[in-house]
């Protein structure tokens, strides 16, 4: 049986094993106050929280865990706090819901606590389906007993004896290390029967989703755990009165649920001294795309944009210019580049026609077009509409049937109003947050890159030269007239003199590519 | 392409397969968790296998495939001994991943989605696995291929071949 003591014996004797290796691997610093945090430029300006652990433990040693005062918060809520007690701290933390939402978890706690029931659930949405994103990856693998300690506190909290783990089945390493870590924990004694020998029992099975977006979906998730087709429920009924097989039940994700045993470790008043008023805490965002230094960051919540980008990311890779930021995923929006002093927070996102989204930001150049931006983001949408509702299952297919004429260069006028028609009746008449919000990549493009559209519709031209289909193959003045395009064209419709600039015949030219190749100087473009 | 299930040449995992079933048949919700298994051990839903858990759970065919289809992860088709996953999400996009799909169909003769005839290689598109710092990316088994051109594609493809 564990025992606060024994507890304290582990840590006692990790932590020096623990400092050596680190010590000796040379990446991290320890600070004055004890905390561990890793070196480096990239790290300088984050603030880790939810990431404390990642890269410094190792994730498959549970007592790793606890020389970093893993299980401690556990620990102290059980023997020191009522559930009561517990659930007042969350509330005044102020932690928001890192899904997507933004929900207060308190909030959220406190709604199935009062609720009385012979039955709870804790769920860990760990579906993370925003693709393009790997923060809740990250966390699983490489801390995974932040999560289980979380788990288990909320499960003390509103009275919950049983926890489920719902994974993506594309995280095959996360899967193997969050059984690995449920073992070690209820060797221990910290999950299971009688934690820490209290009357507190708290058991977590592992569920695997299967390739399905909309799982990530709370009550669709609750449904495909009940063995069903992930369809969302009609919200008659909160979850946290009524959800898995009809229990109350909370779901709360990855990166939230790692926050939650630090709030208990250092206290609501500290947490909420980082980031902003309405968005205690930080934020870890998958920072991808055109950044010349792609990875994870976590930051303090209200950090602009520009910061993230610049003094973490180090800027556009190959010194491009940006163009726009994607955040929020599928159900998110591009922001351009002349927004880029926002802060990043749950409102000021909002209000710029964005969301905050689980955390994915992708950084786009002038090369990217954003009328096939918002085209793939569609795409996906139909691809993963669950089918259960009309404007949902019919209305994307049409947009993105819109969307890719448009691509072609068969865009229409009245194109753009109808889209913006099917957006509007998408977005009001959707059952569940999948279709609510399928067209915002469409309006927020619109929003900001109309001209862009504009341009591919009446000028069956693409500004940023990535739509294939509207590509035009061009010789420049930088041509020194050796005829090798003119050469090799396969339709022969290059015609120049030796020494004179070339020009193709856009009319003939089944855009093959090869006078680009074999250009010696590069004169051939695409415009 | 037709794929044919051999009971026979079967018997055996079959078997280990039905003592999972006894083992978990009271799980509340456990027919997701048994399909996921059926697709580990067998690598792909045969449909007589799916039969057969329909009398072993007492769940009607039809909502064992109404199930079955709707996740993506699960095939009714064997996947190659070598599966090729290739991730479409949104950084890899952004990275060209539509390219290295098209080398990868163009290279192996087959579409996204396939299996070769000879059971060597399967095209599975995939959204993101949590990779994108290395955009774009292919899985290969359980091997990772980050910052792939299109270039690359032969090369790797010739080291299972
Ligand atoms: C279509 C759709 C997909 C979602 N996918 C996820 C997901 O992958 N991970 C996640 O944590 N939340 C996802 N959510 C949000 C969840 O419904 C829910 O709000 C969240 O898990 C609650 O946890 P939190 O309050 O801790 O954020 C999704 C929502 C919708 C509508
Ligand atoms: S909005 Fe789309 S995904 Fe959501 S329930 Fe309706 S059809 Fe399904
Ligand atoms: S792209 Fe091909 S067809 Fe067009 S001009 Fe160049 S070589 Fe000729
Ligand atoms: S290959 Fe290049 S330099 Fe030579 S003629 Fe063509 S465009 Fe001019
Ligand atoms: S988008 Fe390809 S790995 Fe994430």
């Amino acid at each position: 049986m564990m025992t606060l003591e024994k507890l304290r014996e582990i840590k006692e004797k990790t932590r020096p094993i623990l400092e050596d290796r680190l010590k000796k691997e040379g990446k991290t610093e320890i600070r004055e106050d004890g905390s561990i945090v890793l070196k480096g430029d990239y790290y300088k300006k984050q603030v880790r929280i939810a990431l404390r652990n990642c890269e410094i433990i190792n994730p498959d040693s549970i007592d790793d865990y606890i020389a970093l005062d893993g299980y401690s918060a556990l620990g102290k809520v059980l023997f020191e706090m009522t559930p009561a007690e517990v659930i007042d701290v969350m509330m005044e933390s102020n932690l928001r819901g890192r899904g997507g939402a933004g929900f207060p978890t308190g909030r959220k706690w406190n709604e199935a606590f009062k609720y009385d029931a012979d039955k709870k659930y804790i769920i860990c949405n760990a579906d993370e389906g925003d693709p393009g994103a790997f923060m809740d990856r990250s966390i699983l693998e490489g801390d995974p007993h932040s999560v289980l300690e979380g788990m288990a506190i909320a499960g003390y909290a509103v009275g919950a004896d049983q926890g489920f783990i719902y994974v993506r089945a594309e995280y095959p390493l996360a899967v193997k290390t969050l059984k690995k870590a449920i073992e070690q924990a209820k060797e221990y004694g910290l999950l299971g029967k009688n934690i820490f020998g209290t009357d507190f029992s708290f058991d977590i099975e592992l569920r695997l989703g299967a390739g399905a977006f909309v799982c990530g979906e709370g009550t669709a998730l609750m449904e495909s755990i009940e063995g069903k087709r992930g369809m969302p429920r009609v919200k008659i009924h909160r979850t946290a009165h009524k959800g898995l097989w009809g229990k109350p039940t909370i779901i709360n994700n990855v990166e939230t649920l790692a926050n939650v045993p630090i709030i208990y470790q250092k206290g609501a008043d500290w947490f909420r001294s980082i980031g902003t008023e309405k968005s205690p805490g930080t934020k870890v965002f998958a920072l991808v795309g055109k950044v010349k230094e792609s990875g994870l960051v976590e930051v303090p919540m209200g950090m602009t944009l520009r910061e993230i980008v610049f003094d973490i990311g180090g800027g556009v890779a190959d010194d491009r210019a940006i163009k726009a930021i994607q955040t929020g995923g599928p159900s998110g929006g591009c922001i351009p580049a002349d927004l880029l002093d926002t802060p990043v927070d749950f409102e000021s996102l909002a209000k710029i026609g964005s969301i905050m989204g689980s955390g994915g930001m992708v950084v786009m150049d002038e090369t990217d077009c954003m009328v096939d931006i918002a085209r793939f983001f569609l795409d996906f949408t139909v691809e993963e509409s669950c089918g259960k509702c009309v404007p949902c299952r019919e209305g994307t297919k049409r947009m993105l049937e819109i969307l890719e004429k448009i691509t072609e260069g068969n865009g229409e006028e009245g194109d753009i109003e109808r889209l913006e028609s099917l957006a509007e009746t998408i977005s009001s008449a959707s059952l569940c947050g999948l279709g609510q919000t399928a067209s915002n990549p469409v309006t927020s493009t619109l929003q900001y890159f109309r001209d862009e559209y504009i341009a591919h519709i009446r000028d069956k031209r693409c500004p940023a030269g990535s739509c294939q289909a509207l590509l035009e193959y061009y010789i420049t003045d930088a041509c020194i007239g050796c005829t090798k395009c003119a050469r090799n064209c396969p339709v022969s419709c290059i015609s120049g003199k030796v020494k004179e600039r070339h020009v193709i015949d856009t009319e003939t030219c089944i855009k093959c590519g090869t006078c680009m190749e074999v250009c010696p100087v590069g004169a051939v473009i695409t415009r | 392409m037709e794929f044919k299930f051999d009971m026979e040449k079967n018997k055996e995992k079959i078997q280990e397969f039905m003592t999972f079933i006894d083992e978990n048949r009271d799980k509340p919700g456990v027919l997701m968790p048994v399909l996921q298994e059926t697709q580990e051990r067998f690598g792909y839903l045969p449909a007589e296998i799916l039969e057969l858990i329909s009398k072993e759970l007492n769940i009607p065919l039809s909502e064992i495939y109404g199930v079955a289809t709707f996740y993506s992860q699960f095939t009714f088709v064997p996947k190659g001994e070598n599966d090729i996953s290739v991730c479409l999400g949104t950084a890899c996009y952004v990275k060209g991943a539509e390219k290295i799909l098209e080398e990868l169909e163009n290279v192996l003769g087959i579409k996204s989605g396939g299996t070769t005839p000879d059971l060597k290689f399967s095209i599975t598109p995939t959204r993101c696995i949590g990779a994108c710092g290395l955009a774009p990316v292919i899985n290969i088994n359980d091997e990772t291929y980050g910052k792939l051109k299109v270039e690359d594609i032969k090369g790797i493809i010739e080291k299972y071949r």
